[in-house]
């Protein structure tokens, strides 16, 4: 099992595309990868397109894992308002810190069992599923906020936006923090494997014995959490909550983030560093098209342009001129083999 | 918030107080109704609460429909309205078009009709006695005449426009165009759109300032909204610049948050869109009422410009009408 | 054959030499059908026979290759359903193919609404929607919606619509799968009524008590071709199985003696009492011992495949108690089934079975990981020591056990399958039809592996329609006819021809009346 999808030449698009979209920012503007330290903070805009990307990568690791299972999370978006919403209004009330951030992952977390509640024991189609909560959530975040956009002052929650550790902008450190909590959470067990498994054939891991419902609402719960973390940088960004604009659209980033990263929206075979490549290179051509001094009229057209030359290096129908050298193992390399142990396999 | 709803519900309650002694001595009170599209942005809450506000200051008995953006529901209201025979109907039009038959129920009826906020299309004027709205194209206008004076005509301008396409970022756009035009050391050197949000403007001010040299190449920031402005404000401290000094900030709405940003220094000016709107149509009203003098077709709104040197006060006397 | 010269004497329906073939593959070989008018006529095979291949064409779903049809004496050749419509021919499937959310009115009438001025005559269309359905007894609300009403009622108001279409023909495809006894009942009161108007009546069902009630006469298919016409009344039920099955009686396999009927005394692993669920299987009672095959013979349908899906949980039985090692156990679901030491190789391999997109590895250690649960994963070496041991122990033919198993042959998805199984080292492994599909050096070695694993005392539940195999392995054979375990051979009972017979057998409640809790579905739901 690896992080991204098996065989080496299979990522060659995601990784080609950054760079090329990195490499015509370059071109663009010259000053592209100048880096400097701005009050202890790394300031440049590469370090834009990885701080801007952050609250995109966060939904693609959750949506990546919802996809891997032939589902989708529409409400993330509206996740992030409510998450947001609520660590304003919190921090505005005079609560603590921790307290702010336990109520407002506990709200993400709360959506993510309702969204996984509604497809894995009710059965509703993912997407109507998700549907539901896309549309209530902006409502119950502009009832939290009154529908207002309500501002704060605390530092220490603003830290969580436009703080740094060691440097490193803090959404860029907390992206990389739920990527690698993230990873381990499946690839060093076994869910990694169930997640797949059910994202294939849900019929045939329900009769090999995987407990398919667990497996579900356990990805609906860890999407919905990596909402709220999304809406708490966004909200700390701007030192304010803005239910009506909040995460805006960005469910459909996300989709698109882990659709460039190779994960298919049939289910199975995931790779999560993959869907946070497919949001940078999503973020690098947004940074690259401000910077380039283009009528904004143009930008969603340039966009969609560089998506459909990524989407398109990585249609099977294309891919099988591609080199593909096959990352497998032969029988016996390993060890010989052991007779079996007991009863059921004897010859 | 809840101390706030226990003051609202005790002015209602001494408004009802005072409204019905009213009745009993005045024996002619106005009632007005009113079509309002709903309550979707801070401004549009503060609109109603005005509304509400400068109806108990004229005596007149104001009737709020909330129409939660549909155009069905205003034309129930506007029929409920007739059927009760107000003496007068508002409407803030969700869409331009679909009018023309319910307001001439209301013609029929003889109740005079005032647009607030929104003009409408029809063929037939004399369907409303009067619109009261601003003048976004003007709005524009202001802010640039306010910037070109304050630099001496010479400033290289970042603009932060609204959603693409919509009409107030084409006209706050067209608005500061011309006054650009007419000032040949003013240019807008990059013009992207925010999308009327804090986060986008935020994030469309970073890749400026990265665009123009760190920033030092940018004299001033025209924000089509003050939610991007302020967005934008964070942006050019986050660069370690000074908003207000080293980039000036100009931007139109005139929501208590730019005012806050003003009163520290951080912004300077904006251009006030009035929440105001019913304010003068009452007065339109009344005399009308009076002496039958019919009021010109459209009552332009003041687009009135604010500096820091009344930001403190302003915020204090807004912060709670939003 | 044409129009001018077709003497009135004609069948209604005359197929002549018809053949359509798939990607190489002969559905159908020459077959003749002859349908005539008034006449409820079965059409009867096994999986693979050619039944859903003739009604298709003769539909227009398909295009034949080769020979004739002929309606009344004039050749025809739809080209599509609506085509087929117009020809009077008319087709009601299982699955009602009507629109639930439509009116009863508005699905008689869909596509030939009457009209008034360019408008739907919605008057018109109830007046006449409560007159076509008043011949079949149905008073219903015709303005409500089709998916409020049961099937059987559904079933009845799409016969309707075919016949008030001028249907001559009327194509029934298993309409009696999911009906109760008394829906049943009612149906063929409406089929019997058509018979007497002289439209001629194609009736598929596996249920062979519902052809000698209902049926005139019978065809034959099997693999593609025609094995008889015969009138129903000169059919014994023995030779109509020995027919489908596809043997000459006289020559039937060789028997084997294994001995005098033995009652075996050992206590049960596994033990299910009264277990059924309504519309699926009758309740029946089932012991497994260690070491023992127990094999489900009958035909397609006969409830064999429902019966193993019961046992494992795949679905919920309704009724009855199971118990393993004497203590009552609950099945909710496979999950169940998998802690409690059971393996099951569902019939249909790729929807239920393989995860086609994983490798054989992970196909290998799926169940044996479920079990341990997510947060023990079995390390990445011991996952392959267990893949290639397998690999290697069934002789699954694959370049490396990396291979997405999607891309593997059919039998060798089913020694994966069972390496899946075997891996969790279950005390009770249930396979339907484990050889189907399945090359024939495959075949012989998971026979030779089932005998095997027998010998090593594991338990075996087979579902096979292969009679020979299953006196091959076992000495246990559980005979199901029409949903009904009708039939247990012990020992030396067990050989080709007592299963046969046992599933040609007339007296359906000989078996089944043993156990008190027997009640059709009909009874049980009202």
């Amino acid at each position: 099992m690896t992080l991204s999808a098996p065989g080496p030449s299979r990522n060659l698009p995601q990784y080609g595309a950054l760079i090329a979209v990195l490499l015509a920012n370059w071109l663009l503007f010259p000053d592209f990868f100048a880096i400097r330290l701005q009050d202890g903070r790394l300031f440049g805009s590469l370090i834009d397109v990885l701080n801007r990307g952050a609250p995109v990568a966060l939904l693609a690791i959750g949506m990546t894992m919802v996809i891997a299972t032939r589902g989708v999370d529409l409400s993330v978006g509206a996740v992030m308002a409510i998450s947001g919403a609520i660590a304003a209004t919190m921090t505005g009330a005079g609560w603590s810190l921790p307290a702010v951030l336990a109520a407002s992952l506990a709200a993400g977390l709360l959506c993510g069992l309702w969204n996984g509640l509604l497809v894995a024991v009710l059965r509703i189609q993912p997407i109507i599923a998700t549907l539901i909560l896309m549309v209530a959530g902006r409502g119950i975040a502009q009832l939290v906020t009154e529908g207002q956009i309500v501002t704060f002052t605390s530092p220490a929650l603003a830290f969580i936006g436009s703080g740094s550790f060691l440097t490193v902008p803090m959404p860029v450190v907390l992206t990389i923090v739920a990527l690698a909590v993230t990873a381990l959470l499946v690839r060093a067990t076994a869910l990694g494997l169930m997640i797949e498994a059910v994202g294939v054939n849900r019929l045939s891991s329900a009769g090999a014995g995987v407990n398919t419902p667990v497996v579900l609402v356990a990805v609906y719960v860890w999407c919905g959490l990596c909402a709220a973390v999304a809406g708490l940088i966004v909200t700390a960004d701007i030192r304010g909550a803005d239910a009506n604009n909040a995460g805006l659209w960005l469910e459909l980033d996300a989709i698109l983030a882990v659709v460039v990263g190779g994960t298919s929206l049939l289910g199975g075979r995931f790779g999560l560093v993959l869907s946070v490549v497919g949001a940078l290179i999503i973020q690098a051509m947004n940074t690259g098209i401000l910077l380039s001094g283009f009528k904004p009229e143009f930008n969603l057209i340039v966009k969609a342009g560089v998506l459909l030359v990524v989407l398109l290096l990585q249609s099977p129908t294309l891919t099988l001129f591609l080199p593909r050298p096959k990352g497998a193992r032969p029988i016996g390399t390993v060890k010989p083999p052991v007779a079996p142990t007991s009863g059921g396999a004897k010859p | 918030m809840s101390r706030k709803w226990v003051i609202s519900a005790a002015t209602a309650a001494a408004a009802l107080f005072i409204g019905l002694g009213g009745v009993q001595a005045a024996d002619k009170k106005l009632v007005v109704g009113f079509s309002q599209i709903g309550s979707e942005s801070g401004w549009r809450a503060a609109e109603t609460k005005t509304a509400k506000a400068e109806a108990d200051k004229r005596g007149i008995d104001l009737k709020i429909s909330d129409a939660q953006q549909k155009q069905e529901n205003q034309i129930k209201a506007v029929r409920s309205f007739v059927a009760q025979g107000v003496d007068a109907i508002f409407i803030a039009p969700v869409v331009a078009t679909g009018w023309d038959s319910v307001l001439k129920e209301a013609k029929e009826a003889k109740i005079p009709v005032v647009l607030l906020d929104r003009q409408i299309e029809t063929k037939d004027p004399s369907l409303y006695m009067t619109a009261v709205t601003s003048d976004t194209v003007h709005e524009g206008r202001v802010a640039g005449e306010w910037l070109a004076k304050q630099t001496g005509g010479k400033c290289a301008v970042v603009e932060l426009q609204g959603t693409v396409g919509s009409s107030p970022a084409i006209n706050r756009k067209k608005g500061f165009d011309e006054i650009v035009a007419k000032n040949p050391g003013m240019k807008i050197i990059r013009t992207q759109s925010g999308d009327f949000t804090r986060a986008k403007g935020k994030e469309v001010m970073e890749s400026f300032i990265k665009a123009e040299n760190g920033g030092k190449g940018i004299c001033a920031v025209y924000a089509h909204n003050d939610d991007m402005a302020v967005g934008a404000i964070q942006a050019i401290k986050e660069a370690g610049l000074k908003p207000g000094k080293d980039i000036l900030v100009v931007s139109i709405d005139g929501v208590p948050d730019i005012f806050k940003a003003m009163s520290e220094g951080e912004a300077n000016a904006t251009v006030e869109l009035t929440p105001n709107m019913a304010g003068p149509a009452y007065d339109a009203l009344i005399a009308f009422k009076k002496d039958g003098k019919a009021p010109p077709k459209w009552i332009q709104t003041e687009s009135a410009l604010f500096t820091p040197d009344t930001a403190k006060a302003e915020y204090e006397r807004r912060k709670d009408a939003y | 054959m044409t129009a001018s010269t077709a003497p009135p004497s004609a069948p209604l329906l005359a197929i002549r030499g018809l053949s359509k073939a798939f990607l190489g593959v002969q559905a159908l070989d020459g077959v003749d059908f002859t349908l005539r008018h008034g006449e409820i006529h079965a059409l009867l095979g096994e999986n693979g026979a050619g039944k859903s291949t003739l009604i298709k064409t003769l539909t227009g779903v398909y295009q034949r290759d080769g020979g004739t049809v002929a309606l009344e004496g004039r050749e025809i050749a739809p080209r599509g359903v609506e085509e087929a419509q117009r020809l009077h021919i008319g087709t009601v499937y299982q699955e009602v193919n009507l629109l639930p959310n439509l009116s009863v009115a508005e699905n008689l009438f869909l596509g030939r609404q009457p009209m008034r001025w360019g408008l739907v005559d919605r008057g018109a269309m109830r007046r006449r929607a409560r007159a076509v359905l008043q011949p079949y007894g149905l008073s219903i609300d015709v303005t409500a919606p089709l998916g409020r009403f049961s099937v059987a009622t559904q079933q009845i108001i799409a016969i309707a619509r075919a016949v008030d279409m001028s249907a001559k023909v009327l194509i029934l495809d298993e309409p009696t799968a999911s009906l109760d006894a008394q829906e049943v009942a009612v149906l063929f009161k409406v089929m019997r009524t058509l018979r007497s108007r002289g439209i001629g009546i194609v009736f598929v069902t596996h249920f062979l008590d519902q052809v000698y009630e209902v049926c005139d006469s019978i065809t034959v298919l099997r693999n593609g071709r025609l094995v008889g016409e015969r009138r129903t009344a000169e059919l014994p039920r023995l030779d109509l199985v020995a027919m489908m099955l596809g043997r000459e009686l006289e020559a039937a396999a060789h028997r084997i003696d294994l001995g005098p009927a033995e009652v075996d005394s050992r206590p049960p692993l596994a033990s299910f009492k009264g277990f059924g669920k309504a519309r699926s299987v009758e309740p029946f009672d089932l012991d497994i011992r260690p070491g023992e095959v127990v094999a489900l013979a009958g035909l397609l349908g006969s409830g064999r495949t429902e019966t193993v899906r019961l046992v494992f949980g795949m679905d919920r039985a309704d009724r009855g108690e199971a118990t393993v090692d004497g203590r009552t156990i609950r099945l909710k679901g496979p999950r169940d089934a998998v802690r409690l030491g059971f393996g099951f190789c569902p019939e249909d391999r790729k929807k239920e079975g393989i995860v086609g997109e994983l490798s054989v590895r992970e196909n290998i250690i799926l169940a044996l990981q479920a079990r341990q649960g997510w947060l023990k994963p079995i390390p990445r070496r011991r996952q392959e020591e267990i893949a290639d041991r397998f690999i290697r122990l069934l002789d699954i033919r694959t370049p490396d056990a990396e291979r997405p198993i999607q891309l593997l042959s059919g039998g060798n998805q089913q020694k994966a399958l069972l390496a899946r199984w075997l891996a969790t080292e279950p005390r009770l492994l249930i396979l339907d039809e484990p050889t189907r599909g399945i090359d024939v050096g495959a075949h012989a070695e998971i026979i030779r592996l089932i005998e095997r694993l027998c010998a090593d005392g594991m338990a075996l539940l087979v579902v096979s329609s292969e009679l020979e195999e299953i006196v091959a392995y076992s000495r246990r054979v559980v005979v199901l006819r029409d949903r009904r375990h009708v039939a247990e051979l012990r020992g030396g009972e067990v050989s080709v021809e007592r299963i046969v017979a046992a599933i040609a057998s007339e007296t359906p409640h000989a078996i089944a009346s043993e156990t008190p809790a027997t009640g059709s579905g009909a009874e049980v739901r009202q």
